[in-house]
């Protein structure tokens, strides 16, 4: 954000009209600009981490079983002290049903480096056993910078890499251009609230999805699906986007002189990795079954609190789980999911092209949101995450988006008591959506009509309002969750609207940007 | 410089309206309040409870004991302004919490509720500041890019570490200084004189300045230089108006404790006040002969007993801290610093040679904040020593201010004149070195060689605040702060550079402006925006904080602990006296 300020401060204060002429011509170097301001941004997205980090995590000082926080500093314990066999296996020493590990063994492993650096600074914090609802300012501070220090190698290398990537082939775009919707990347506020501030690691398995995406635009698509391997091995989650890939690097494929090879090449690449991060449990095939078995949580229910999807919304006319068993809510919550993800897939199957993939990359995840099984709030992070590489394309489907996904997220985190981030952090992203200082190219934007826009404002004034009655009303004691199902609702019809909108998108993509238009260009 | 005033204008009218933006202040503004918001849970110093229990004791205390309880040890020592602000404060403060505005309930009392509060109320308060930027953004010419320009006003890192992370109201004082000098700029004295007024019933330590006030005041209000509105009759009539408008100021803010009939001291700190205010209060005949006075009275103050109650003592000792030694337990990085240095170099060398040096080797370096110091070797500093110095050094920039007062410079003559009060003043504080690096930052786009400039200082200053938060989960914050404010010139001033080459080429016409203009990319040395003196001065810094923060542990263990610190102080105190000479040199070339 400062770079804009800075990189136009001087430019629009300068004749624009005479600078306009002389970026144009200087357009195309765009990668060869000096780095400062690439490294505004960059720090300063690093230091609102830092910043958010010094706030509460979910969970503190809120015993018995503490929050997400103890959750992570447990399997750091768990894996620092037992053999990887008995990560996922329940023992005296590690009760599953007290955090028991949940995630693929690629977290486990993530845990286990990061223990071994908690261990270096504060070894009791990792201790077996005695470490359970360990809370220490040192413990925090350590924890938080193993998150920040994941997110710096991880997540920031892989969202440069896109952007350059994406923008590599375009001409027209220009620096500022690029700088914007790099910060709009990196200061997420999403995912910066929920890493940072309530503690998870989704920035390295989103990080890895970013980067796989940014391996697959610059034509290294088996280094991509190795990436995107390593995604799905670090949270199961990361399945969401497994049909855009798949279907992507399968219409890919089509293209390609010799299909056959090429599909075998991603599908040995996609088996090798998962061998290689599988080894601890592939012999005897029990303990892959016994890992499979944690990472699929089907007893806690086809949804849990108030989750912005499809079954907890219409839970409130049909009470799905006293009405039907287990295993038909399974099958019906998987048919539903294929059944919303397969239009995009087939486009994509047909026609693969960069944005479309990312359009693709997007329902499929939304379409999991809102109909798979067991879905939890800080799920939105994962359609969001497509939803801000595309923010350039379509920014104001981006801003629609976040306003609600952050909304979604609000009662998790003002019970994190997260409040005083969250509304920086939405102030901040209002704010560098909003940049004065972007010469902001309105040609190529669809102008928004009327109604549409008073309709959005309507529906943004609700939330507002919603905010504050969350904030300052006591609901009545009958319905004590009255305004969790508010929020609910509203952002749950706001997500069908854009999860429609963004399908339709997909298929209305201009011809230009598919496949074999992009091969002649270049 | 009639072209060149006509090319301002042309410029002027071409580039226009987006010069000064009000929606791009106001988004720069709350960006940095973003940062502030965030910032709310991180260290604060024992400031906090300073002004917690200043909103305790205000609204608790009936006025006349404001500066005389003694509940906690944090006794009131800002002048009466302030003391009615965290009045107006304390009246909010229940909102939140009743027991942070109790006298005894409340002291230490360290809740959230009490740090919301009073992280907001600061947050609050820097909407001087905003206002102070908006004003000056006004009256920007062509000389000065106001967007840049805010954005190193509003997110300078001194100011963020100093205000919402150690605790103080510099964000507030500092507005109203900025609107003083912007209204002086535009030429409406007797504003910037009842302004300036304001701001020093609101924290004395501004009244270093005063004398630059004056003078200028004297010349460009009361007396104009080549005769004009009304001659020697006139002007002593605006004398008298100005002096009436300070009058006001400060009988409405030490009226009530004249009221109150507490005679003796009240009547002292008011002789303090005005007298080392200023300047165009015209009952103080000459400004410079009662802080003499003063100052070697306040000396007296201690050992004599003229004063009968103890707390007098210490409320005055407080506010002007004679008493505290001449430099504070983290030395601030300033000229006494190489004194100090000289002092203990020729002890030990003079001791090597045979003489008998009364040794004393811990005063400075023990770290306590009171006992006056001593030298082994050098004569003793007294506070009218320094109190000369200052003058002393301020006496050039004085004399160009008599010879021609010029309000566009008052910026930079305010700023230097703020520089020399912390480069020789007695028992400087770290945090005063905000007072002249946050005017400087107005000017720093006007030029170049300003922006050059700026670049050093402001992040010397900053890093000299470094100690300020010693706590390794501000660490971070601190460096981070710093790096993003230096990218952030170091980008803005390279287009600025850019810019301004681009301008002299195309604009041939003007000699004198494309002399400049090459003339400065000559300096510049090649590509990089310091030079390289500058920059391997700046890479100075980062070895000095390796060596503190990491290798002197390794290294040393625990011997010389005082040691970091120590380097630090030196180090910036060589950057500090640089640009007060540059600064002193700019003063006196200008034509």
């Amino acid at each position: 954000m400062e770079k804009r300020r800075k990189s136009t401060a001087p430019s629009s204060s300068s004749s624009s009209k005479k600078r306009d002429g002389e970026d144009n011509a200087h357009s195309h170097d765009t990668l060869h600009q000096p780095t400062s301001p690439l490294l505004c941004v960059i720090v300063f997205a690093v230091l609102i981490r830092y910043l958010v980090s010094l706030h509460p995590y979910s969970g503190a000082a809120d015993p018995p079983k503490y929050g997400d926080y103890e959750a992570q500093r447990h399997w750091m314990e768990i894996t620092l002290n037992l053999p990887a066999k008995d990560w996922y296996r329940n023992s005296t020493s590690n009760d599953l049903t007290y955090w028991g590990l949940d995630y693929p063994p690629l977290t486990a492993y993530q845990s286990y480096v990061h223990a071994r650096f908690l261990e270096f600074f504060d070894p009791e914090s990792v201790a077996l056993v005695t470490s359970r609802g360990h809370e220490s300012p040192l413990g925090k501070f350590l924890m938080r910078l193993t998150v920040l220090s994941s997110d710096l190698v991880i997540f920031f290398p892989a969202a440069l890499w896109f952007v350059f990537a994406y923008y590599g082939g375009r001409s027209r775009i220009g620096r500022e251009e690029l700088l914007w919707h790099l910060s709009l990347v990196l200061l997420n506020p999403g995912l910066i609230l929920i890493d940072h501030g309530h503690f998870q690691y989704n920035c390295i398995s989103l990080g890895l999805t970013v980067a796989a995406v940014a391996a697959i635009f610059v034509e290294k698509d088996l280094v991509g699906s190795f990436l995107f391997c390593l995604a799905l091995n670090h949270k199961q989650m990361s399945a969401y986007y497994a049909p855009a890939f798949f279907s992507y690097l399968l219409g890919k494929c089509f293209k390609h002189q010799n299909p056959i090879l090429k599909v075998t090449k991603l599908g040995l690449v996609v088996l090798g990795t998962f061998l290689l991060i599988w080894w601890p449990y592939v012999y005897p095939l029990k303990g892959a079954m016994e890992v499979l078995r944690r990472l699929a949580p089907f007893e806690r229910g086809i949804y849990e609190d108030y989750v912005a999807n499809f079954w907890c919304t219409t839970s409130i006319l049909i009470k799905w789980k006293r009405l039907y068993s287990m295993q038909f809510l399974k099958l019906l919550s998987f048919s539903m999911t294929l059944l919303s993800v397969l239009p995009s897939m087939v486009q994509q199957i047909r026609s693969p092209s960069r944005q479309g993939f990312l359009f693709a990359m997007l329902n499929s995840s939304l379409s999991f949101y809102l109909f798979s099984f067991q879905v939890h709030e800080k799920t939105i992070l994962l359609p969001l995450l497509p939803g801000s590489l595309l923010a350039l394309d379509e920014p104001l489907m981006f801003q629609w988006f976040m306003n609600y996904a952050l909304f979604s997220m609000f009662p998790l985190l003002r019970r994190d008591q997260l409040l005083i981030p969250y509304v920086a952090l939405y102030v901040l992203f209002v704010l560098l959506y909003y940049c004065p200082f972007r010469k902001q190219d309105t040609s190529g934007r669809g102008s928004v009509n009327g109604w549409k826009t008073s309709v959005m404002a309507l529906f943004l004034l609700c939330s507002l309002l919603l905010h504050l009655i969350y904030l300052t009303l006591k609901p009545p004691e009958k319905y004590p969750f009255l305004f969790e199902a508010m929020i609910m609702l509203l952002c749950f019809s706001q997500f069908v609207f854009l999860a429609i909108y963004s399908n339709v998108k997909q298929w209305t993509l201009p011809s230009r940007f598919t496949w074999i238009e992009k091969k002649k260009v270049l | 410089m009639e072209p060149q005033i006509k090319q301002q204008e042309e410029e002027e009218e071409e580039e226009g309206e987006e010069r000064s933006n009000p929606q791009n202040l106001l988004w720069v503004f709350t960006l940095s309040t973003t940062l502030k918001l965030l910032l709310i849970p991180s260290y604060h110093s024992t400031d906090f409870e300073v002004h917690r229990h200043w909103l305790a004791l205000t609204s608790s205390l009936p006025l006349h004991q404001w500066y005389t309880d003694t509940t906690s040890q944090w006794t009131l020592d800002y002048p009466p302004l302030f003391a009615y602000f965290e009045r107006l404060l304390a009246l909010l403060a229940p909102l939140f919490d009743p027991r942070i505005a109790h006298l005894r309930h409340g002291l230490h009392y360290a809740a959230h509720a009490a740090v919301l509060f009073q992280r907001l109320s600061v947050i609050a308060s820097d909407l001087c500041l905003l206002y102070g930027c908006h004003v000056l953004g006004k009256n920007v010419g062509p000389w000065r890019r106001a967007d840049f320009m805010w954005a190193l006003l509003l997110l300078s890192p001194a100011l963020l570490l100093v205000d919402h992370v150690h605790f103080q109201y510099n964000g507030f004082l500092i507005g109203w200084l900025l609107v003083s000098l912007s209204a002086v700029e535009e030429g409406r004295d007797l504003v910037g004189g009842f302004v300036f007024a304001v701001l020093l019933c609101f924290k004395h330590l501004f009244a270093v300045a005063a004398p630059v006030y004056f003078v200028y005041f004297l010349r460009h209000y009361c007396w104009r230089k080549g005769g004009g509105g009304g001659g020697v009759i006139g002007g002593f009539g605006r004398l008298l108006k100005m002096g009436f408008v300070v009058g006001v100021v400060f009988g409405v803010a030490f009226g009530p404790f004249f009221y109150h009939g507490q005679l003796i001291w009240d009547v002292r700190l008011c002789c303090c006040c005005c007298c080392s205010s200023p300047s165009e209060a015209d009952f103080t005949i000459s400004q410079a002969y009662f802080i003499c006075v003063l100052s070697i009275r306040l000396e007296l103050v201690p050992r004599a007993s003229l004063m009968r109650a103890v707390q007098i003592k210490a409320v005055l000792s407080r506010m002007f801290p004679f008493g505290r030694g001449l430099c504070h337990a983290y030395w601030a990085p300033n000229f006494w610093v190489f004194y100090i240095i000289l002092d203990k170099v020729l002890a030990v060398l003079l001791t090597k040679l045979g003489f008998s040096i009364p040794a004393s080797s811990a005063s400075f370096t023990g770290g306590l904040v009171g006992e006056s110091s001593s030298f082994a070797v050098l004569p003793k500093i007294t506070p009218l020593v320094t109190f000369l110095l200052v003058l002393f050094a301020m006496s050039p920039c004085l004399i160009k201010i008599w010879r021609e007062p010029r309000p566009r410079l008052i910026t930079r003559w305010v700023a230097y004149a703020y520089t020399c009060g912390f480069l020789f003043g007695w028992h400087v504080h770290e945090k005063a070195s905000l007072h002249f690096v946050i005017p400087l930052a107005i000017v720093a786009t006007e030029s170049l060689a300003d922006a050059r400039h700026y670049f050093l200082l402001s992040i010397v200053s900053c890093y000299s605040l470094f100690p300020l938060l010693f706590e390794a989960k501000e660490y971070p914050i601190k460096v981070l702060l710093l790096l993003l404010y230096s990218l952030l010139m170091w980008s803005g001033f390279t287009q600025l550079r850019k810019f301004q080459t681009s301008t002299s080429s195309v604009k041939k016409g003007d000699k004198e402006r494309s002399r400049k203009g090459t003339g400065g990319t000559k300096e510049e040395g090649g590509g990089t925006l310091i030079g390289w003196v500058g920059m391997s001065y700046l890479l100075g810094l980062l070895v000095v904080e390796i060596w503190g923060q990491f290798l002197q542990p390794y290294l040393l263990g625990d011997r010389f602990p005082f040691l970091p610190l120590m380097l630090i102080s030196v180090y910036c105190a060589v950057g500090i006296m640089y640009s007060w000479l540059w600064q002193l040199r700019w003063i006196l070339k200008c034509p």
